[in-house]
């Protein structure tokens, strides 16, 4: 089975902070770690690697130094990693990322099912899976919480909704996210890290993927971050003066006022 | 302080202390109360290929030595020391096969110990032999198909849990020590049985337990080396692996030295943080002083043994005893920096305590030791080896 994981590095803290003049994340002195999300997707694809055969390849979009991320990755299980870095492809959109890994996933030719997290810890949108699904015409399922079964071409999962579980079966090649509580990811292996050290990095670029430049990065993206801000927190408390009846008659006014009783 | 590790010595520790951390701090207090044998934790140290670190390439292993093997020792039991021996006792269980076995015999054995799906243990110890391990009783007679095994043997660390047991037994009694052979024995042989398991004061989470032997019968292909060979054999291989235990005493002393720092940073008495009273200051240093030496002399040992040394009794005797006095003394003081808390079960000071006793008593009691280390003395008049 030929198995696919997305994967994104994001900043290893969710205490963000935004540079006011540029709009845009400070980055400087904050470690980047594979989005959390992602390594239940991992695991999760070297656990059907280990009991259904066949090979992970993970995908992630990013700088060059993203590498590190997927070096890791391969010390997790994974067989193969491609880093899709250019700057044709920076500053997209969650719908350019979309398109640009499509197009890494028709470069590849042959997956069956691709695993992406819920969510990143960044960004925070969970749009990327069922966009990526869109784009290659294929099933989606979000929030996997198991996987029930794969036989041949027909995928049997245990997704999470709010009322409970639903139990959904697709066919496949299929794209699902996963949600944590699918798995308990491994730690690195000894045998993974040497390997990782040496292992090639393949990098493919806008040239490598049959892509326009004008669909990918910030000229391909239908939506563009403008301002990032913190949302002033106001506290309004008030405190209500005089006897207690007086507070009393104050407080069903405001609540009348309000629409409220 | 920096030992020079290789870049691959520096991945097998800190990958040591991640488990450590993320695995077995979360449960160490639970397994000590339980007294529940670690499988979830030996399993993820099988995944990591933490037991390839002891074995030979050739047999599925990273090819590592003794140091690697006190580096993942130390990471644990700084820690868990409970952890820490039942992942150690499966090295000391192939040892002897690694020193003495046939290609065959490793070639059977040995995989399955790197990939962590099996666990070793060895067995020697008895009622009437403890310290004086050349008055064992077991018997290996041999007969038609093999050798017949009878005896008890006590204390064996893994005993139950563990797949491959090596043992010291009598293959001729009448030649007493050296009548002594090691015999591999798996588990589900039919006469080997599993006798209690010992309660203890520490290192709870490891099984120690009885093997009792009732005409148990071990193909031939599972003796070791040469028949007669055996007290020999297990004396090697505690030469061998006492930089081990002195291992386990130096995680174990620096566990509680950073329980104590911890704990002395933030206690408030007399409107002040206890740290920075000068009788606690200088108890510090002290265990500081004594962890960071005992560290030194214990990577020292197993690279003497590393290096192909033909005699490492002295070295690896000393190191084992140095750093266990070190980690009893370090884990006391680390209890009374703590106060009434640190005598709490709540408080992890209270069990290193418990588990540095052990150091000091198995693979050769520390008073044993020095009678060997003050007899090799004797031998080089006290002149530098
Ligand atoms: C938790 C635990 C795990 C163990 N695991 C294993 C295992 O995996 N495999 C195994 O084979 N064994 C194992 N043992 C056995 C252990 O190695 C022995 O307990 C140890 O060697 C001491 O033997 P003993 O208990 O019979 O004490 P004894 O030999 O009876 O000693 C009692 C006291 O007398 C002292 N003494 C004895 N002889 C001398 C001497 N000549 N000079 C000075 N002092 C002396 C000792 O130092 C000690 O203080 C384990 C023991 C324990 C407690
Ligand atoms: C089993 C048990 C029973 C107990 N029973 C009672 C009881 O019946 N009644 C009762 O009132 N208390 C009782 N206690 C509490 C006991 O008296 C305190 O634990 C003890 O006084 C230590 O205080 P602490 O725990 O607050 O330690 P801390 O005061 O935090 O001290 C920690 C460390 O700092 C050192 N230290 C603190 N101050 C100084 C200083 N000025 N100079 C040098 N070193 C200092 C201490 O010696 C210790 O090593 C009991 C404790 C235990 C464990």
């Amino acid at each position: 089975m030929n198995i696919v994981v997305c994967m994104k590095q994001v900043p290893g803290t969710t205490q963000v902070k935004i540079n006011p003049e540029t709009n845009s994340l400070v980055r400087e002195g904050i470690e980047n770690i594979i989005n959390p999300f992602d390594t239940y997707a991992l695991e999760e694809g070297v656990r059907l690697r280990e009991k259904y055969g066949g090979k992970v390849t993970v995908v992630c979009m990013g700088p060059p130094q993203a590498e590190s991320a997927l070096r890791e990755a391969i010390s997790l299980g994974a067989d193969d990693v491609i880093l899709l870095s250019d700057r044709a492809f920076a500053v997209a959109d969650t719908w350019a990322t979309a398109r640009t890994l499509s197009a890494a996933m028709k470069k590849l030719a042959s997956y069956d099912i691709i695993i992406c997290g819920r969510q990143t810890i960044d960004g925070d949108t969970g749009q990327v899976g069922p966009e990526l699904a869109e784009m290659l015409e294929v099933p989606f399922v979000a929030y996997v919480s198991n996987i029930e079964e794969i036989k041949e071409s027909y995928l049997r999962v245990r997704r999470m909704v709010e009322e409970g579980h639903e139990i959904i079966e697709t066919s496949l090649p299929t794209v699902i996210t996963v949600a944590k509580e699918i798995n308990v990811p491994r730690l690195p292996s000894l045998r993974g890290i040497m390997k990782s050290k040496n292992a090639a990095i393949t990098t493919w670029t806008i040239a490598d993927l049959n892509v326009s430049p004008d669909m990918v990065g910030l000229a391909g993206s239908s939506t563009q971050v403008i301002k990032i801000f913190f949302p002033q927190r106001v506290h309004r408390a008030e405190i209500l003066e005089g006897d207690l009846d007086t507070q009393v008659d104050t407080l069903i006014d405001r609540l009348k006022g309000a629409n409220l009783c | 302080m920096d030992y020079f590790l290789t870049d691959e010595q520096k991945t097998i520790k800190s990958l040591a202390r991640q488990i450590a951390e993320e695995r077995v701090l979360p449960v160490r207090a639970e397994l000590d109360e339980k007294e529940e044998f670690p499988w979830d934790i030996m399993r993820e140290l099988g995944s990591s290929d933490m037991f390839r670190v002891f074995i030979p390439e050739e047999y599925e292993g990273l090819g590592g030595g003794c140091l690697e093997l006190c580096l993942v020792v130390e990471e644990l039991s700084r820690v868990c020391s409970g952890v820490a021996v039942s992942y150690a006792a499966s090295a000391l269980g192939c040892m002897t096969l690694m020193e003495y076995g046939t290609d065959e015999q490793k070639r059977i054995f040995l995989p399955g110990i790197a990939s962590g799906e099996k666990i070793g243990a060895f067995a020697v110890t008895e009622s009437t032999a403890g310290s004086d391990i050349s008055n064992i009783k077991t018997t290996a007679e041999k007969v038609e198909g093999g050798y017949l095994l009878n005896g008890t043997k006590q204390f064996i660390t893994n005993g139950g849990e563990a797949a491959i047991y090596t043992v010291i037994a009598l293959t001729d009694k009448t030649r007493g020590a050296r009548g002594a052979s090691a015999i591999i024995v798996e588990k589900d042989t039919p006469g080997f049985i599993f006798g209690k398991k010992e309660k203890k004061m520490g290192i709870r989470s490891s099984a120690t337990r009885e093997l009792v032997f009732k005409n148990c019968l071990v193909p031939e292909e599972n003796l070791l080396g040469k028949p007669g060979l055996g007290f020999i054999q297990a004396l090697r291989l505690f030469d061998k692996s006492r930089p081990g235990i002195g291992a386990q005493a130096v995680g174990l002393a620096q566990g509680a030295l950073e329980a104590a720092v911890d704990y002395a940073e933030q206690r408030v008495q007399f409107d002040q943080h206890i740290i920075n009273i000068q009788a606690v200051q200088h108890m510090l240093a002290d265990m500081a002083i004594q962890t960071e030496a005992a560290r030194a002399l214990v990577y020292a040992a197993a690279r003497h043994v590393d290096s192909g040394a033909k005699s490492v009794t002295e070295e690896s005797s000393m190191s084992k005893v140095f750093a266990s006095d070190t980690a009893m003394k370090v884990a006391t003081d680390a209890v009374q920096i703590c106060g009434g808390s640190g005598y709490m079960r709540d408080y992890p000071v209270e069990k290193m305590m418990r588990d540095a006793k052990i150091l000091q008593i198995y693979e050769g009691t520390n008073q044993v030791l020095r009678n060997t280390i003050a007899l090799n003395l004797r031998k080089r008049k006290g002149r530098t080896a």
